[in-house]
């Protein structure tokens, strides 16, 4: 196995050209376990823990910046301060060696549908910022992850930032897990009600192939705030939460039926939005 | 006694990791605490600290890697298996198969059943096929995929209830053992019946270390073996009989060992690996991947059991009828001793004068089943639990009442026959559980991490509901139905490099974290009052057999063993002295405390020290036998058992209804262990065993799909986290049990036994639903009809 260990972006991007199908390596979380599995053995791989640039993470002005090497465990102090679902996202995230080592980059690149931050960053409309030899493009969520495990991150393409705006109003995230901690999602929420924009945002984790959007559900939500008192009348979020349920598409397997992955969206949904409603009061 | 007395520290804790002809194996160095103290375990710092060797650790220069390679089919008939595509990658030094097995080609620790390598067919999911030995392990895993194997799937028999209806998986049969237990009148009955179903997924014991070992091939054409196991003596029989060697031949080592609870009483690695040293010349290691483990060693019988109970209209148990199917898998293992206490412990602890009892235990293309911490109790428990809190609301008494009013008592019968006359403190694990204090009522302000959900944070306060629940257990110590079980333990007593004595013990004791290598030094020091204990490394060239580190049995048998050596010991320096002063034993006393060290001659005060008698040093070997058990006869009647632990548990629990996810609060126990001889360590065992409880209640399930084991890890198979975990508040219940070195019982089983239906009672309280199978998952609470 041949390894790089660039210090910058470039050199990461280089190293990557240079040898085509090469595994980027960040904390290794998803990585190792695949290659202990024997499901991954690459030839060639980059390593990417020495390029400071990935490791910054700064709050400026109404924007927080995080580098795609930041770990889940530096999602804490100020920034849990400005985005507070990000930080439960990645407080929720396996054990405290796994959030030590586990970046934000890597949970968006292995894409997977249980990746505890994607939910999150998808209702927050956090921009992800990719380089690869032709330069930089800014990507969503929704427009980066295309299917379990799937990306539209193209050949020597790297994350190198990922980028979300604070947001007036309140978050939410709520995980379902058979255990109280270490565990893998059978179904997660991100609620975001943004009072600027007068709308209200979720996406789900781990009931469809990618983090999803309930667009119909967010539609009759944010028009049933009464956006200068933030308060919904009865039955709204109950309502939210059904069409929420219905917008999944959960699959049923070993860790849960796809009927109790559909309820715990349900569960899940309307207790975020009450949250949010009583967070934003 | 309450279980928070604090032990002394030992002063100089010198363990694990000593060297002998190579390889690292376990040994310890300790000072002579004495019984009944709470003494630091003499490993536990090295473990802590990661500095104590494992047998993954082992490490020889020049060693091979090995792989084995197992069936992906659950049933199949094998075709052909070609090696040479594996024998051709460079670095690979051996390919073996069924047919390059020298001896016996079954292993199996009641009837070998089992083939070393399957030949013909393969009976379940993960069964060995061949093992390689390789120069790297990357190598080795290479080769083993490398291997042709051609398949013809069979469709797999895997409902426990058609078994018995099905043609027949392995020339045996599918029909393990049927123990009906009949007593009293069959056709009694009683003012109040109630009636249950319930089933217990396939627990597994998920010990942390992976089975590991390393094989050296010996001058003598022999095998030294270094493995983590539970009982040396009898991986070394099955060994040497597969290798068609003398069991001189065969010897085997105890490697450090990460946990056993029952998955290290079969052999799983122990011949591959020897095969492999033997064919290539070469030391051979082998390390299980945590996937691969939970392939490589037997689980938790999975049951379904229905249950009759009879009682008075006051609450007397009358009549007890309970049919019990444990699925036990493609082979045998310990499933015969499994059902049997099924079946002998179907009541619960609880005086019944009629029984009609079945006990069933099948052969399906399932992954093999045996030994597990609770052994058959700790499935039955589900169900008499359930059965109890059934009888109590029909009859609208208190749960805790009913379970006073109908314990048993010593001079009462086991629905056996058996007449109990050991310590039966039965009422007195009940009040003492029952009387602990209950954890204060969940704060609406308080953490949310700690409500049901913990870190995914899914619980406002209103969603949570506190249930309580109770039971109780009951289960056998040491073998039973006629074993003839013992221990054998050697001491020499020599002056050591300071001049003063040391006292080495030697015994083949596995230690799998039970932490007999603290009882070793305090049964010592107890006996000898000697300050300086060496424990030996265990081996089967050095000493007997100690029996099996299971069924709760180590401090009964090796620590009785070790008293008899002790004692032996003692008898050999009075007569020494007796000699030297020329006067009748009988004259002199063999002083052991406070001041120790000394003879003295009754009479004339005279004095010697033991240092002056030690040349040439004294060694003595004991064996130790416990009472005869008998078989038990055809209507299920016999003294079985050697004698029986007892232990309540009652839990708390908040319930998110809503999302089916449960935060156990609190276990409060009281439990049987007829002396305490160290505290601290039956505080350890009582809090892991209930972790464990737990997990079986509500998380640990190996999930099958047609007879494939769909959850293979420690992402998807769950045992409990620091979260998950309850506070434990414990009462050590100490009435000493006749016949039993030091008044002891075992102490390591009950914990796992009713911890686990007292949560499931808990959250039956909580929301009101049945529950009538475990673990919890879940979907059983969240989309169960609401009652």
């Amino acid at each position: 196995m041949r390894i790089a260990r660039p210090v910058t972006v470039d050199e990461a991007v280089e190293a990557l050209s240079a040898e085509p199908g090469a595994q980027l390596l960040a904390g290794g979380t998803d990585f190792c376990v695949e290659v202990n599995f024997g499901h991954r053995r690459p030839a060639a791989v980059v390593a990417l823990r020495r390029v400071a640039e990935l490791r910054e993470r700064a709050v400026r002005g109404e924007t927080v910046s995080l580098g795609a090497g930041v770990t889940y465990a530096e999602l804490s102090g100020r920034i849990a301060e400005v985005v507070p679902a990000l930080a439960a996202a990645a407080r929720s995230v396996g054990s405290p060696q796994i959030r030590n080592a586990g970046t934000l980059g890597g949970n968006l690149a292995t894409a997977s549908p249980a990746g505890d931050t994607l939910p999150v960053l998808a209702a927050l409309g956090a921009e992800v910022t990719l380089r690869g030899p032709a330069g930089e493009r800014v990507l969503t969520v929704g427009e980066l992850v295309t299917g379990v495990k799937q990306t539209s991150m193209r050949p020597g393409e790297l994350i190198t930032k990922i980028e979300v705006r604070r947001v007036r109003g309140a978050q939410q995230f709520l995980k379902v897990g058979t255990r109280n901690a270490m565990v893998i999602a059978i179904a997660s929420a991100a609620v975001v009600l943004d009072r600027d924009r007068r709308e209200l945002r979720c996406a789900l984790g781990s009931v469809a192939p990618v983090p999803l959007r309930v667009a119909r559900a967010e539609e009759m939500m944010s028009e049933a705030i009464d956006w200068e008192r933030v308060e919904a009348p009865p039955g709204a979020a109950a309502r939210f939460a059904e069409l929420a349920a219905e917008a999944s598409a959960p699959i049923g397997d070993h860790r849960a039926s796809a009927r109790y992955r559909r309820q715990a969206v349900r569960v899940i949904c309307e207790r975020a939005v009450n949250r949010c409603l009583r967070d934003a009061a | 006694m309450t279980t928070s007395t604090p032990g002394p520290l030992v002063d100089d804790p010198e363990v694990g990791a000593r060297r002998t002809s190579g390889p690292q194996t376990t040994g310890a160095r300790t000072t002579g605490a004495r019984v009944g103290e709470g003494a630091l375990r003499p490993d536990g710092t090295p473990k802590a600290e990661g500095r104590f060797a494992f047998s993954s650790d082992l490490w020889i220069d020049g060693m091979l890697w090995g792989r084995t390679l197992r069936s992906p089919h659950p049933a199949a008939r094998i075709v052909s298996i070609d090696p040479r595509p594996a024998l051709a990658l460079p670095g690979v030094r051996a390919v073996l198969t069924a047919t390059d097995v020298p001896g016996r080609a079954t292993y199996g620790l009641e009837v070998p059943d089992q083939p070393v390598f399957a030949r013909d067919v393969v009976r379940y999911h993960g069964e060995p096929v061949a093992a390689v030995a390789a120069d790297h392990p990357e190598t080795a895993r290479a080769a083993a995929e490398a291997v042709v194997v051609d398949y013809e799937p069979l469709t797999p028999l895997v409902d426990p209830t058609t078994a018995l209806d099905s043609p027949p998986i392995h020339p045996d049969g599918n029909l393990f053992r049927h123990l009906p237990i009949r007593r009293g009148d069959p056709g009694a009955t009683a003012a109040v019946v109630v009636e249950g179903s319930y089933e217990v997924g396939m627990q597994d014991q998920a010990f942390l270390g992976p089975e590991s070992g390393l094989a050296v091939p010996g001058d003598d054409g022999g095998v030294e073996l270094y493995v983590a196991t539970q009982w040396l003596h009898v991986d070394r029989d099955q060994v040497a009989a597969s290798l068609g060697l003398p069991v001189e031949l065969v010897r085997l080592h105890l490697a450090g060992v990460g946990g056993a609870f029952g998955g290290r009483e079969d052999v799983s690695l122990q011949i591959h690996l020897c095969m492999l040293a033997l064919r290539t010349g070469r030391p051979v290691k082998m390390v299980y991947a945590r996937d691969e483990s939970f392939f490589g060693h037997v689980h938790r019988h999975p049951a379904r059991m229905w249950y009759r109970h009879h009682a008075t209209a006051e609450g007397d148990l009358v009549k007890v009828e309970a049919r019990i199917l444990l699925d036990g898998g493609a082979y045998l293992s310990s499933s015969n001793a499994v059902i049997s206490n099924a079946a002998c412990f179907a009541p619960g602890p609880y005086r019944v004068d009629n029984a009609v009892i079945d006990g069933y235990v099948v052969r399906t293309n399932n992954p093999p089943c045996g030994a597990m911490r609770g052994f058959g109790s700790v499935q039955v428990c589900f169900g008499h639990e359930a059965q109890m809190d059934k009888l109590a609301a029909a009859l609208g008494v208190d749960p805790v009442q009913l379970r006073l009013r109908n314990a048993l008592r010593q001079s009462d019968r086991l629905v056996t026959g058996q007449v109990l006359t050991g310590a039966v403190p039965v009422r007195e694990v009940i009040e003492a559980a029952a009387a602990l204090p209950l954890p204060p009522d969940a704060a609406p302000d308080g953490p949310p991490i700690a409500r049901p959900g913990g870190a995914g944070l899914t619980a406002d306060p209103d969603d949570v509901a506190r249930g309580t629940g109770f039971a109780v257990s009951i289960k056998n110590v040491a073998y039973s139905e006629g074993f003839d079980d013992y221990s054998t333990a050697r001491v020499r007593l020599e002056v050591g490099p300071g001049g003063d004595p040391v006292a080495t013990v030697v015994v083949a004791t596995a230690e799998v974290g039970q932490g007999f290598v603290t009882l070793a030094g305090q049964i010592v020091g107890e006996e000898l009052g000697v300050g300086r204990v060496v424990l030996s490394p265990a081996g089967t060239a050095e000493v007997g057999s100690a029996g099996s580190s299971s069924a709760s049995r180590q401090t009964w048998m090796s620590g009785g063993a070790l008293q008899l050596a002790c004692a032996a010991v003692r008898s050999e320096l009075a007569a020494r002295a007796a000699s030297a002063w020329a006067c009748p034993v009988e004259m002199v006393e063999v002083v052991t405390g406070p001041a120790p060290g000394e003879v003295r001659r009754r009479g004339t005060g005279e004095r010697m020290r033991w240092v002056d008698l030690l040349d040439p040093p004294i060694e003595r070997e004991e064996e130790y036998h416990h009472r005869p058990t008998r078989a038990l006869d055809a209507d299920g009647q016999g003294d079985a058992h050697l004698a029986v632990m007892f232990a309540a548990h009652r839990a708390v629990v908040d319930v998110d209804a809503g999302l089916g996810l449960v935060r156990v609060v609190q276990v409060a126990t009281g439990q049987d262990v007829g002396q305490a001889l160290n505290p601290l360590q039956v505080t350890g065992q009582i809090e892991g065993g209930i972790a464990q409880g737990v997990g079986l209640a509500v998380m640990e399930e190996i999930v099958l799909d047609q007879g494939r084991v769909r959850n293979p890890s420690f992402t998807d198979y769950l045992i409990p986290t620091t979260l998950d975990m309850p506070g434990v508040d414990a009462v050590l219940v100490e009435v000493p049990e006749p016949g039993a070195p030091y008044g002891a019982k075992g102490v390591g089983e009950p914990p796992a036994i009713s911890s686990g239906p007292a949560v499931v009672a808990a959250i039956r309280a909580a929301t009101g639903l049945p529950l009538e199978r475990v673990p919890v998952r879940p979907e059983d609470i969240a989309l169960a009809p609401r009652p």
